[in-house]
C-alpha cells in the first residue's frame, strides 16, 4: 500500500550497476574484463529466468534453511531501553551466515557458464567455508585464498573448508587479512580466468559483483520486512547491521530502501576507537578512492595507499566498502556509526548470557548498535538486527578475550590466543 | 582535440627504431627500490646499458597485476618510505639519460593526488606518460581530457581475452602504444611465452593499432628476440628487477642490471623482422 504512491523513477531499490551515484565501476586490469562481461550478461538472463529462480528457490528452501526465523530478544532488550528488538536469524543458515545466500547463486551462475573451477577470498572463514560448500554440493574444484593472520584467528574455519574438500592458500603479503587474500585472489583470476569464477563474498568489488551479490542477499530483507510486519503490525524504526564490504547490510536494508520512515544503520568496526587509528570504520573515516576494482570510500594515506584496518573481527577487517553502501551515505540514505572491540564483546556476552543466542562478532557490532539506539529512541522504538552469523568460530577468540579458557585462567585479551597456535595445524 | 595533433614521445622513438629496423626494449623498474637515489641510478644504467624506453614504476600497497618479485621490490620501497610525489624528480633525472620515461601507477595513487595535477606536474617533469594496468579506456575520462591537455601518452591494455571490440576501443583510446599482455596472468619471470602473443599484436594492429609492444613474462635474451620479430616493442619487468634483488648491494645490483640489460638488448637487436603490414 506504501509503495503505490511512489513512481518507479523514485526508487533506490533498483540500481544495479556499475555505478551507484559517483561510486562503483571497474578499475580492474583489461584480462578480466570479457569474465565479468560474461557474468553480468549470465546473470542479468538468469535473474529473469524461471528454472535459475526455482532452482535458487529450491536450495533455499532445502538446504539452506529459508526462510530464516525472526527472534524477539526481549531480555537483551531491557539493556538497550526497553526498545522492541528483533533479531533476523541469518545465523541459523545452513554453514552459520548470510554468505550462503550469495554463494548458491554464484554457484549456479558458474555451472551455467560452464566453468569447472571456483576460486574465492575470506577473512573471518564465513565465505570461505560456504564457497567450499557450494563447491562440494556442485562438484567444483575450489581454492580459498585466506590472509595468514585470520587463518591463525579463525583455526575453525580453515579445518571446516579442508574438511569440504577445499584447498585454502595462506596469504602472507601485506596485512595477511581479507585486504591481501583478494589481491591474491584476482591475481589467481587474472591467471587462470578461462577455468575459473572468481565467487566474490560481498558487495564491493568490480560490476557486476556490487549488484549481483545485494540482488543474491535482498532476500534477507525481503523476508525480515514481511516478517516485521506481521509480527509488530508495522515497519521497523530502525535496521541495523554491521558492515565490513557490506553484503549482509545490503541484503537487509534493501527491502527498506523505499520507506523513506525506516533508518538504515551500518555499524562499521571502529576497532581500538576510531580516534586510535586502528580501526576499519570506512565510511566513518575514510574518503573516496579506488580499491579492488572499485570507487568507494576507503582507508588510505595522503598517497592513496591503502591503510591497513585493525578489528577483532576478522570479516569486518577490511579497509574498503561497497560502493553501494558509499552512495546511500552520500545521499543520507543510511548512516554509518563505529562500534569498538570491546563495545561489541560487551554486547557479544549480553545475547549470550540473556538469550542464549552466540552471535558472530561481526554481528555482535549490530547488536551494541542495536544497544546504543535503543536507549536513544526509547521504549516504544522497533529495531530490527541483521543477526548475520553465529559465533562457533569465535569461540576461542572471545574465550581469550573474557578469559574463560581454564588453560588459561584470568588471562585476558592477546596472550591467550597463543594457545590456538599449537592447535591450528591440519 | 584529436590525439594525431598531440607529439608523443614514446612514438618517436619508437618510430626511429623501426626506421633503424628494430624494435624497442623498454625496461621496467620500480621507484624507490632500493631507495629512491638507487632506484634513479639503476633506472639510468639500465638505459646505458641499452634500454630504449624506461618504464618507472610508482610503488602501490595492491599491485593485483604484479607477480612474486615486483611486490617484494614494491613492499620494500614502501616500507623505505617511498613517496608518490618523488616520481616526478626521479622521471625528470632519468629522461636526462636520453629515453623516454613512462610511468606505471595504479590508478588510485593517480586518483588520490589530482588527475590533472598528476599530469600536469608530470609533463613538467619532462615525463612521457602513463603505463596504467588497472585503467581500463571506459573509466579514463579524466585522463583522456588531463594527457590531451598535457601532451602525454597514455599506454592501456590488452589481454589474450580482450574482444576485438576492445581492441579497437583500447587502441583507439591509446597513444604511444598499446600494451599487449604475453599471457593471462601478472607479471612475472615465465620460460614459455602465451603462443598467443603474436596473434594479439597482429589482432591489435588490424584493431587499429599504429604501434604493439609485449610484456609480461619476458625474461630471457631468445624470448626478447622471439617478440621483437613481430612487436614495436619487448617489454621487460620482473627479470631486471630480480638482480636488484638478490644483490648484497647497490653496485653489484647494478652491476647484475647492467648484464642482464646488454644480454636483452642484443636479443633484440638480433632479431630477424617479419614484415610489417
Amino acid at each position: 500500500m506504501e509503495q503505490s504512491s511512489k513512481s518507479a523513477r523514485e526508487s533506490l531499490a533498483t540500481g544495479a550497476g556499475p555505478y551507484f551515484g559517483e561510486f562503483g565501476g571497474r578499475f580492474v586490469p583489461e584480462a578480466l574484463i570479457a569474465a565479468l562481461d560474461e557474468l553480468d550478461t549470465e546473470f542479468q538472463k538468469a535473474k529473469v529466468d524461471p528454472e535459475f529462480l526455482e532452482e535458487l528457490a529450491r536450495l533455499h528452501r532445502t538446504y539452506t534453511g529459508r526462510p530464516s526465523i525472526i527472534t524477539e530478544v526481549p531480555r537483551f532488550a531491557a539493556h538497550a531501553g526497553g526498545a522492541r528488538i528483533i533479531l533476523k536469524r541469518e545465523d541459523l543458515n545452513h554453514t552459520g551466515s548470510h554468505k550462503i545466500n550469495n554463494v548458491l547463486g554464484q554457484a549456479l551462475l558458474t555451472k551455467r557458464i560452464g566453468k569447472t573451477r571456483v576460486i574465492a577470498e575470506t577473512g573471518a572463514g564465513q565465505h570461505g567455508v560456504a564457497t567450499a560448500t557450494a563447491a562440494a554440493l556442485f562438484d567444483l574444484e575450489c581454492v580459498v585464498y585466506m590472509g595468514e593472520e585470520d587463518t591463525r584467528r579463525q583455526a575453525l574455519n580453515v579445518a571446516r573448508m579442508r574438511l569440504l574438500g577445499a584447498e585454502v592458500i595462506p596469504v602472507t603479503t601485506g596485512s595477511r587479512t581479507l585486504k591481501d587474500a583478494i589481491n591474491e585472489a584476482l591475481r589467481d583470476w587474472v591467471t587462470n580466468v578461462e577455468t575459473t569464477n572468481y565467487v566474490f563474498g560481498t558487495v564491493a568489488g568490480p560490476h557486476p559483483f556490487p549488484g549481483m551479490v545485494r540482488d543474491l542477499q535482498r532476500i534477507i530483507g525481503v523476508e525480515a520486512r514481511q516478517q516485521v510486519l506481521d509480527l509488530v503490525g508495522r515497519l521497523p524504526d530502525v535496521v541495523a547491521a554491521c558492515v565490513g564490504g557490506g553484503s549482509n547490510a545490503i541484503g537487509i536494508f534493501h527491502a527498506f530502501l523505499d520507506d523513506p520512515e525506516v533508518r538504515l544503520v551500518g555499524l562499521e568496526a571502529g576497532g581500538d576507537g576510531v580516534e586510535t587509528g586502528r580501526h576499519a570504520a570506512t565510511i566513518t573515516a575514510g574518503s573516496p578512492g579506488v580499491l579492488h576494482g572499485a570507487r568507494s570510500f576507503l582507508l588510505q594515506d595522503d598517497d592513496g595507499q591503502t591503510i591497513e584496518s585493525h578489528s577483532i573481527s576478522a570479516g569486518l577487517d577490511y579497509p574498503g566498502v561497497g560502493p553501494e553502501h558509499s552512495f546511500l551515505a552520500s545521499i543520507h540514505r543510511a548512516e554509518y556509526r563505529p562500534i569498538t572491540d570491546a563495545q561489541a564483546m560487551d554486547a557479544f556476552r549480553l545475547l549470550c548470557r540473556t538469550e542464549g543466542i552466540i552471535p558472530a562478532i561481526e554481528s555482535a557490532h549490530a547488536l551494541a548498535g542495536a544497544i546504543d539506539l535503543g536507549r536513544e529512541l526509547g521504549p516504544d522504538a522497533v529495531i530490527l538486527v541483521n543477526l548475520s552469523g553465529r559465533g562457533d568460530k569465535d569461540v576461542e577468540t572471545a574465550a581469550a578475550w573474557f578469559g574463560v579458557l581454564d588453560a588459561e585462567p584470568g588471562v585476558v585479551g592477546q596472550d591467550a590466543v597463543v594457545g590456538q597456535e599449537a592447535g591450528d595445524t591440519l | 582535440m584529436s590525439a594525431l595533433t598531440i607529439q608523443s614521445k614514446t612514438a618517436d622513438r619508437l618510430d626511429e627504431l623501426n626506421g633503424a629496423g628494430r624494435a624497442a626494449l623498454i625496461g621496467y623498474l620500480p621507484l624507490g627500490f632500493p631507495d629512491v637515489p638507487g632506484s634513479i641510478a639503476a633506472a639510468i644504467a639500465m638505459v646505458e646499458a641499452g634500454v630504449d624506453v624506461v618504464e618507472l614504476g610508482v610503488p602501490y600497497s595492491d599491485p593485483v597485476m604484479d607477480g612474486p618479485i615486483i611486490q617484494n621490490a614494491v613492499e620494500h620501497a614502501l616500507a623505505g618510505g617511498v613517496r608518490v610525489h618523488d616520481v616526478f624528480a626521479a622521471v625528470e633525472q632519468i629522461a636526462q639519460a636520453g629515453a623516454p620515461v613512462l610511468v606505471m601507477t595504479y590508478w588510485n595513487p593517480v586518483m588520490h593526488y589530482g588527475v590533472d595535477a598528476f599530469a600536469r606536474d608530470l609533463a613538467a617533469a619532462g615525463g612521457a606518460g602513463l603505463i596504467t594496468p588497472d585503467l581500463i579506456p571506459d573509466e579514463a575520462g579524466e585522463w583522456i581530457v588531463a594527457s590531451d591537455a598535457h601532451g602525454l601518452d597514455r599506454v592501456f591494455i590488452v589481454a589474450p581475452s580482450s574482444t576485438p571490440r576492445r581492441l579497437a576501443s583500447t587502441s583507439a583510446a591509446s597513444r604511444g602504444f598499446v600494451y599487449a599482455a604475453s599471457t593471462m596472468g601478472v607479471t612475472g619471470e615465465r620460460t614459455t611465452l602465451g603462443a598467443r602473443a603474436s596473434a594479439l599484436v597482429a589482432d591489435t594492429r588490424a584493431a587499429g593499432a599504429a604501434r604493439v609492444c609485449v610484456g609480461l613474462g619476458v625474461s630471457r635474451p631468445e624470448q626478447a628476440a622471439d617478440v621483437a620479430s613481430y612487436a614495436d616493442g619487448v617489454i621487460v619487468g620482473s627479470a631486471l628487477v630480480r638482480p636488484l634483488l638478490e644483490a648484497d648491494t647497490l653496485a653489484a645490483g647494478i652491476a647484475g642490471l647492467t648484464t642482464v640489460t646488454a644480454a636483452l638488448a642484443a636479443g633484440v637487436r638480433s632479431a630477424e623482422r617479419t614484415i610489417r603490414t
